[in-house]
């Protein structure tokens, strides 16, 4: 929370994108969540991505559900379209959004409460039908907005702010997703932009659902010494498995034949994601791996980063349900909804 | 490696707030505007005073070098109306005799000469009163003010203006000698002062030596600008023919052509060598002149004075083309061209003159006939004998003569107490946190987007009929206090604690302007600058580079270019590592020598 809305000058020497506008054009109103919230940072960086990709605002529709992470979504892209969702249930509103009109770009923003605790089943049959929405979790292991209990995410042991250690195993996303078969998985830090905005910008490219769990420090209820997600223990714990970066389709790429630390994944828009690999023998497109890693990881008390699991021939809903390519918002009424005679028609064949 | 930056010395914030630090005289600008929003015209006026001495003489007519220097300037194209809110906290203050500061009963036994009563003495006089001085002052005029009363017509300062604020200083005690012209230094010294102050400005204006400059016929109806002004302002003058030519652009030219045009020159034309970005006068005072209806002609050079049937009847001149070769401005004659006239002004500069200094009482003189004087201490070769405002250099400006009395008062006392007058005594700072609460701070922190406000005039045909009719009317309460809102409070500094830092990102991601980094270090400065959020391309502005941070070890960068100064950053701070803490800088001055350095946000 803020006394005053920022004011509407902007530094002279902002670059604009090829849509002629400036990172400040995809802000959104003053955020009124706690001074130093991670969440912040997150909408800045997802600020940051879209501008880079040059996404038009007013193509992209922003989903959200109930939380502190949920409320983010009136902080980036004003001119965009948005549904501030029940609780947990801005996945299937997302579906549903993305049935209607697959030309959108959806930006689904949860919480490890909305979409780990309430929403959790919500999520799963989301990954499962691959719907193809960029989808952040901020995640910070308490619940922010009822004081700081824990969430479904509180690391064994990971203290609360008056002392009490939490007893209950966590419920990690990206494993999750990676047994319900997501073909994009990724985990940030609010506080490495560096890395994130690379993951976000792919996540945005990619052909279904990209997960991207993002540890986001709650400053008021989980940044204390004790807590497994905190600014400081985050900077500690956090292992970068593989570095990407995210090269948009505009942009000619030559790498070196020689350099074998290089792996180059092809988006389906043409863009491309080159992964560094910064552990041997990490393989970023093999799902098991993927998995062993990031376990391994967890048993020595690191977290694992980076875009850790990326999958670009999986179907996406639209693909599986057979759709047309015009977004259904755009057919004809006629096309749409043909009629008596012909749903008639259609009962025939099942008799 | 850049950085850290050492806020604690006074010099790292003072730049920051661009105003003070271009103000000769280092004027707490934002300060005083806040006191004029808060209606405290008074205290506005006292804090002015401080400083510059004469806040409703320099309300009206100073040079103004905080403007350009105005970080608004950078933000949205028009610098903060500094000069005329100043003359708001003038024209609206209270009865302040009894705030100033009273010469003792018993004087401390010292005798100090000042010749001439303008600006820079008058300044001397202000600083050495009330220390016990016994304080001497020769004026050839009859009046106190010098330039400031001769040379700047009353329809830009009125006469009881001047009279105020000179009598504010002469009444604190000064022995005053009218129409008294020093005729001898040497004679003055055998008189056996402590010290002696020469502020005698440079009274004489720059001849015009070419063909029927001399010319019988001609010659009465030629004037030099100070002169002629001069004798405007006794009433010798009061008339001039039609058809007048100003020679020069400086703003004495712009007094003397709208004086012209006062005195019934219908037909005022002033001559300029240069185009108009190599004017010398001040954009706004130029403004003021075409408002009026002066014809300003550029790229024309004196030829001749055209003198026909023994009557002047025009000049010629030389029309020019400038171009540029080995990066020095040349010029071309392409033609000529007569203009025609009835009187010329010549306004091309004024020279210093000092017949009255024997060269042989070891004040040395360089080969201009200029006095060798120290630029810090404004003494000259001879000990005990310090020039200041115009007399020093050359013709400056008031606000520069002020600052150089207040120097040469330091300077005197410093001799007077048997100290070495290069013992300059240093500057302190103030800093104190304005949190007042949750996201309250003790000053107007939101950014007012209103344009600049525009001066309201007085109708052109009351300014024709009445001399002394003072042309700006002021700001109406209205736009004074919008334009107080304009400024961006750069005395109210992002004052940064590193080892408080958790470098969340939340002051980077709110500026607005994009002012912060978090980066690690490289080597050179430059290397950062092009680095940063958003490039840092103004090296006149200094980038604040905080010490290691405790978590990652990388560096807060700031750009201070076009911080607003909003505290948004400071809010956003979960950890109040960012503080908004106001910056007030301790000017030594000859009465208040030991300056503090107190930095406690």
């Amino acid at each position: 929370m803020t006394s005053i809305a920022k004011p509407p000058i902007r530094h002279p020497g902002l670059k604009t994108n090829s849509l002629g506008l400036t990172p400040r054009d995809y802000e959104g109103v003053m955020s009124t969540l706690c001074a130093g919230c991670g969440h912040d940072s997150v909408t800045a960086a997802l600020v940051q991505s879209m501008w880079e990709l040059a996404i038009p605002p007013h193509r992209a529709a922003k989903m959200s559900g109930i939380g502190c992470s949920s409320k983010t979504t009136a902080y980036f892209m004003k001119q965009s379209h948005g549904f501030n969702s029940v609780h947990g249930r801005m996945p299937s509103v997302a579906s549903g959004a993305n049935a209607a009109n697959r030309a959108l770009t959806y930006i689904g923003v949860s919480g490890d409460g909305d979409s780990l605790s309430i929403g959790l089943g919500q999520l799963c049959h989301a990954i499962r039908r691959n719907v193809r929405m960029l989808y952040v979790i901020e995640n910070n292991g308490v619940y922010g907005l009822t004081k700081g209990q824990f969430s479904a995410s509180a690391d064994i042991g990971s203290t609360s702010k008056k002392g009490d250690a939490n007893v209950q195993p966590p419920i990690d996303p990206v494993l999750l997703a990676l047994t319900l078969g997501a073909t994009f998985v990724a985990r940030g830090f609010s506080g490495d932009k560096a890395q994130l905005i690379p993951i976000l910008k792919a996540g945005l490219s990619h052909n279904g659902l990209a997960l991207v769990d993002v540890i986001s420090p709650c400053v008021t209820f989980n940044d204390h010494e004790g807590s497994t997600k905190s600014y400081a223990f985050t900077r500690e714990h956090e292992v970068e498995i593989a570095a990407a970066d995210f090269v948009p389709l505009r942009r000619e790429i030559t790498i070196p034949a020689s350099d074998t630390t290089v792996q180059v994944v092809q988006m389906h828009d043409g863009s491309t994601v080159r992964f560094r690999r910064l552990e041997d023998g990490y393989d970023p497109t093999n799902r098991d791996l993927a998995y062993a890693h990031v376990r391994a990881c967890q048993a020595r008390g690191e977290m694992a980063t980076g875009l850790l699991f990326i999958d670009e021939n999986g179907a996406d809903m639209h693909a599986v349900a057979k759709t047309v390519d015009t977004p259904l918002a755009e057919l004809p009424f006629e096309t749409l909804c043909p009629g008596q005679t012909a749903l008639q028609a259609l009962m025939e064949k099942y008799r | 490696m850049p950085g850290p930056a050492d806020v604690a010395r006074p010099d790292y914030y003072h730049k920051v707030v661009d105003c003070q630090w271009a103000c000769p005289a280092h004027t707490n600008v934002p300060e005083y505007l806040r006191l004029i929003a808060q209606g405290r015209y008074t205290e506005s006026y006292l804090l002015n005073r401080e400083s510059n001495v004469f806040p409703g003489i320099l309300g009206r007519t100073c040079d103004r070098p905080c403007e350009p220097a105005c970080r608004r300037g950078r933000v949205d194209g028009t610098p903060v109306a500094i000069c005329r809110l100043k003359r708001v906290a003038a024209d609206l203050r209270d009865d302040i005799t009894e705030y100033l500061p009273k010469a003792p009963s018993i004087r401390n036994g010292k005798r100090i000469a000042l010749i001439g009563a303008g600006p820079s003495s008058l300044t001397v006089a202000n600083d050495l009163l009330p220390m016990g001085y016994e304080v001497v002052i020769y004026e050839q005029h009859p009046r106190a003010g010098g330039l400031m009363r001769f040379n700047i017509p009353s329809f830009r300062l009125p006469e009881q203006v001047l009279d105020d604020e000179t009598n504010y200083i002469i009444d604190m005690g000064a022995e005053v000698h009218y129409n008294t012209k020093v005729e001898s230094l040497k004679g003055l010294l055998d008189d056996g002062f402590d010290a002696v102050y020469v502020g005698s400005g440079a009274p004489k204006g720059k001849e015009l030596d070419i063909p029927g400059r001399w010319d019988d016929a001609a010659k009465s109806h030629i004037h030099i600008g100070i002169e002629w002004l001069g004798s405007v302002h006794f009433g010798h003058i009061d008339t001039i023919a039609p058809r007048v030519l100003i020679i020069g652009v400086g703003n004495t030219a712009m007094d003397c052509c709208r004086t012209s045009r006062r005195l019934g020159g219908v037909d005022t034309t002033v001559v300029a060598r240069r185009s108009r970005p190599y004017f010398k006068a001040s954009p706004w005072e130029l403004e003021d002149a075409e408002e009026e209806t002066i014809h300003i002609v550029e790229n024309h050079a004196p030829k001749r004075f055209v003198i026909e049937n023994g009557k002047l009847v025009g000049m010629e001149f030389e029309q020019l083309v400038w171009s540029e070769k080995d990066g020095k401005q040349v010029s071309t004659v392409t033609a000529t061209v007569i203009l025609p006239c009835d009187e010329v002004i010549l306004a091309i500069g004024q020279d210093n003159a000092f017949p009255w200094i024997e060269r042989d009482i070891g004040i040395t003189f360089d080969k201009w006939g200029m006095p060798v004087v120290d630029k810090v201490t404004m003494e000259s070769t001879r000990a005990g004998v310090f020039f200041g405002g115009d007399a020093a250099w050359g013709p400056q400006n008031i606000i520069w003569a002020v600052e150089h009395g207040h120097q040469a008062a330091i300077s005197i006392h410093q001799h007077c107490e048997g100290r070495p007058v290069t013992d300059r005594p240093p500057q302190g700072m103030h800093l104190e946190s304005t949190k007042m609460g949750m996201h309250a701070w003790a000053y107007s922190n939101d950014f007012n987007p209103s344009p600049r406000a525009k001066m309201q005039h007085a109708e052109l045909v009351e300014r024709f009929s009445k001399l002394g009719l003072e042309v700006e009317l002021g700001f109406t309460a209205e736009q004074t206090a919008t334009e107080v809102e304009r400024c961006l409070n750069c005395d109210i500094e992002t004052h940064f604690a590193s080892k408080l830092c958790i470098e969340c990102d939340a002051c980077v991601d709110v500026c607005p302007v994009s002012c912060l980094t978090i980066t690690p270090n490289v080597e050179s400065e430059f290397d950062l600058r092009t680095t940063l959020s958003a490039p840092a391309l103004n090296l006149a502005q200094p980038l604040y580079v905080s010490e290691s941070l405790p978590q990652t070890k990388r560096v807060m960068v700031k750009d201070e270019d076009i911080c607003l100064h909003c505290g948004l950053c400071a809010e956003r701070c979960p950890t109040a590592a960012w503080d908004m803490a106001k910056f007030a800088l301790v000017i030594p001055y000859a009465s208040a020598m030991d300056a503090p350095v107190a930095v406690n946000p």
